[in-house]
C-alpha cells in the first residue's frame, strides 16, 4: 500500500507565514530527548512504577514492551501527565524534557501537552466533523482564520495519509469513517498542534492488519521529525519498527537499549524469556 | 418445548407493549370524547368572562399563558443551574470523588420528593418572606422540582461519556474549560431529552403551583401577580358540579396534552439533529 507522503513535513507554524509569536518553530538541534530519573509512582499506596531511570532518544521510535499490567501505559500517561486525573496518585522523581521537569507543579500543563501528542489504543475522534477534528487543537490555541485552518487541515490529513480518502467529505461526522481511518484522523489531529513527541498506546491493536500496517509506515516516516514512544503488545511490531526498546516487568525497567541489541542479544534472563515467548 | 417457551415469552412481551399503547390511546380518547365538544377557538384565545365557571362564555387563555410563562422561565433557570453541576461532577471531579458521590445522593433524594412537598416548602418560604402567591413563587418551585430531573438525566448521559474523548482533548493541550465545548456536543441529545422530560413534568404539575402561583383570571403583567396554570384549570373546573364546566376541564387537559405532544416531537427532532456527530 502506497501512502502519499510529503518530502518534508512542515509544522503548523512554518505553514503559516503569519504565525503567532508563541508558536515558534523548534529547530533541528533542539533535542526532545526525554530523560526519566528515579521515577516512582503510587496509586492509592500501590507501587506501580518502581524507580525508573531511562533515556528516550530523540527522533527515534522507542517501543515499550512487557507483559500486561507491567506499567507500560502508566509510564506513557505520565509523559503527558494524563495520569493526573487518577484518584490517589503520588509521584516522585523527575521526567526531564528540554531541561525542565515536566512533573513539576509550575509546568504549564496545556503547553506541555501540546508538545506531546497522543494516539490512543482505540481511535477516539471528537464528536464533530472530520475537518473540525483536525482544526480543533489549532482553534483552541488561537488559530481562527479559515484560510489558515484549511491549509493546516489539508496538510496534516495528507501527512496522516488520509487526505485522498476524505477530501470530498470533510464536513461529514468523523464517526462515519472506518476505524482505521479514524486512527489516522486522530494522528492528523495530534500532529496539527505541533507536538515534538508522539505517544502511541497500542495504537494498532484495535485495527485490521492493513490499517495497522499503514499506521506503522506512518510512524516510520514521522520519526524524521518527531520522537515516537509507543507501547506495544506485539513483539513482531516492535521488531519491525523499533529503534530503541524498553522492556518493563512488574513496574520496573528490566532492560533498555538499541532494538538490535535487545532483540539479538538480551542481557537479562527475563528479557530473553519474554522474547522467546515464555510468558506474555 | 424450547420453541413454545420462546413463543410464550414473546407473546407476553407483546401484550405488555400493547397495554402501554392501550393506555396512551384510551387517555387520548377519553380527553377527546369529553373535551372536544367544548373545544373552540374562544377557549384558547379568550380570558374567562364573567360567569365562565358556571358555564358562560370565555376561555382559559390565562391558564395557557400562565403555564407557558412559568414553565419557560423554570426551564431556562433549571438549565442554567443544572448544566454547570453536570460539568462539575463529570469533568472537574475525579470519577471516584466523595463530593460527587454526595452530590449524586442529594439529587437522587430531591428527585424522589413528591411535588406537593415542594409546593408546601415553597409556600413556607413565601410566607417567611411575606410574599403572596405569584408567578415568581411558581417559577421558583417549578425550578426546584425540575432541577433534579435535569441533573439526573444529563448526568446519566455524561457519565457514559467516553473518558477517551477527555484524554484526547487534554492531550491536544485543551484546558478543562475548553473541553466542555466537546462534552457539550456529545451530550447535546441528552440535554434535549432532559429538557423535554422536565418540561413535561413541569407543565403538568398541579401540586407544586397550587399554593405558590395561585390562580387568576387575568394574564399576569408582573412577577408578583398570581397566575393560572393548565393543571389547575383542569382541577378547578373538574370539581364543578356543572357538566359544561367539567367538559371544559377536559378541553384544558386536551390543550395540555397537545402542548406536551408538540414539545415531544420538537425534542426528538432537535435531539436527532444534535446526535449527527455523536460517537
Amino acid at each position: 500500500m502506497k501512502i502519499p507522503f510529503l518530502d518534508k513535513l512542515f509544522t503548523t507554524s512554518e505553514l503559516l507565514s503569519n504565525a503567532t509569536p508563541d508558536r515558534k518553530f523548534v529547530s533541528d538541534n533542539d533535542s526532545s530527548e526525554i530523560s526519566v530519573e528515579n521515577l516512582n509512582l503510587y496509586i492509592k499506596g500501590n507501587h506501580i512504577l518502581k524507580n525508573l531511570n531511562v533515556q528516550i532518544p530523540d527522533k527515534k521510535i522507542t517501543c515499550i514492551i512487557g507483559p500486561s499490567g507491567c506499567g507500560k501505559s502508566t509510564l506513557l500517561k505520565t509523559f503527558n501527565r494524563l495520569i493526573d486525573s487518577v484518584e490517589g496518585l503520588n509521584v516522585d522523581g523527575k521526567i526531564m524534557l528540554h531541561g525542565k521537569n515536566i512533573l513539576s507543579e509550575n509546568e504549564d500543563l496545556t503547553h506541555h501537552r501540546r508538545k506531546v501528542g497522543l494516539v490512543s489504543q482505540r481511535p477516539c475522534p471528537l464528536p464533530m466533523s472530520i475537518y473540525d477534528n483536525v482544526a480543533y487543537g489549532c482553534r483552541i490555541h488561537g488559530i481562527k482564520n479559515r484560510k489558515n485552518l484549511d491549509k493546516i487541515v489539508e496538510h496534516y490529513l495528507k501527512a496522516a495519509g488520509l487526505w485522498e480518502e476524505v477530501k470530498d467529505r470533510l464536513n461529514t461526522p468523523a464517526v462515519r469513517l472506518s476505524i482505521g481511518q479514524q486512527q489516522r484522523l486522530c494522528l492528523a489531529r495530534s500532529l496539527a498542534v505541533e507536538p515534538q513527541i508522539i505517544l502511541a498506546d497500542e495504537a494498532t491493536s484495535a485495527l485490521d492488519p492493513i490499517s495497522s500496517k499503514t499506521i506503522e509506515e506512518l510512524f516510520v516516516n514521522l520519526k524524521r521529525d518527531y520522537s515516537i514512544v509507543m507501547v506495544t503488545h506485539t513483539l513482531r511490531q516492535a521488531r519491525r519498527i523499533a529503534d530503541y526498546v524498553v522492556f518493563m516487568y512488574l513496574g520496573e525497567i528490566v532492560e533498555a537499549g538499541e532494538a538490535s541489541q535487545v532483540f539479538e542479544n538480551p542481557q537479562n534472563e527475563l528479557t530473553k524469556k519474554y522474547l522467546e515467548g515464555a510468558f506474555s | 418445548m424450547k420453541h413454545f417457551e420462546e413463543q410464550m415469552m414473546r407473546f407476553l412481551m407483546f401484550v405488555a407493549t400493547l397495554i402501554v399503547f392501550g393506555f396512551v390511546f384510551s387517555i387520548v380518547y377519553a380527553i377527546l370524547k369529553q373535551g372536544w365538544g367544548s373545544m373552540s377557538w374562544d377557549m384558547i384565545t379568550k380570558l374567562p368572562g364573567g360567569g365562565f365557571y358556571i358555564g358562560k362564555e370565555g376561555g382559559f387563555l390565562n391558564a395557557i399563558v400562565g403555564s407557558l410563562y412559568i414553565v419557560g422561565a423554570s426551564t431556562i433557570l433549571g438549565l442554567i443551574i443544572s448544566i454547570p453541576v453536570v460539568f462539575f461532577l463529570n469533568v472537574y471531579l475525579k470519577s471516584q470523588s466523595k463530593t460527587a458521590y454526595i452530590a449524586r445522593l442529594a439529587y437522587d433524594v430531591l428527585f424522589g420528593i413528591p411535588s406537593i412537598v415542594y409546593g408546601a416548602f415553597g409556600f413556607t418560604i413565601m410566607i417567611y418572606f411575606g410574599l403572596r402567591t405569584s408567578v415568581l413563587g411558581g417559577i421558583i418551585v417549578i425550578t426546584l422540582l425540575i432541577i433534579p430531573i435535569f441533573i439526573r438525566s444529563m448526568d446519566e448521559v455524561a457519565r457514559n461519556f467516553p473518558r477517551d474523548i477527555l484524554d484526547a482533548t487534554y492531550s491536544l493541550g485543551a484546558t478543562r474549560w475548553e473541553t466542555i465545548a466537546v462534552v457539550l456536543r456529545q451530550i447535546a441529545p441528552g440535554i434535549a431529552t432532559a429538557t423535554l422530560l422536565s418540561i413535561g413534568r413541569a407543565i403538568g404539575d398541579a401540586a407544586a403551583v397550587l399554593f405558590t402561583s395561585g390562580y387568576s383570571d387575568s394574564i399576569p403583567t408582573s412577577l408578583s401577580q398570581p397566575a393560572a396554570t393548565l393543571p389547575l384549570a383542569v382541577f378547578f373546573q373538574l370539581s364543578s358540579p356543572i357538566k359544561e364546566v367539567q367538559n371544559r376541564a377536559y378541553a384544558a387537559a386536551l390543550v395540555l396534552t397537545i402542548i406536551v405532544l408538540i414539545l415531544s416531537i420538537l425534542g426528538r427532532l432537535i435531539s436527532s439533529k444534535f446526535s449527527k456527530n455523536k460517537l
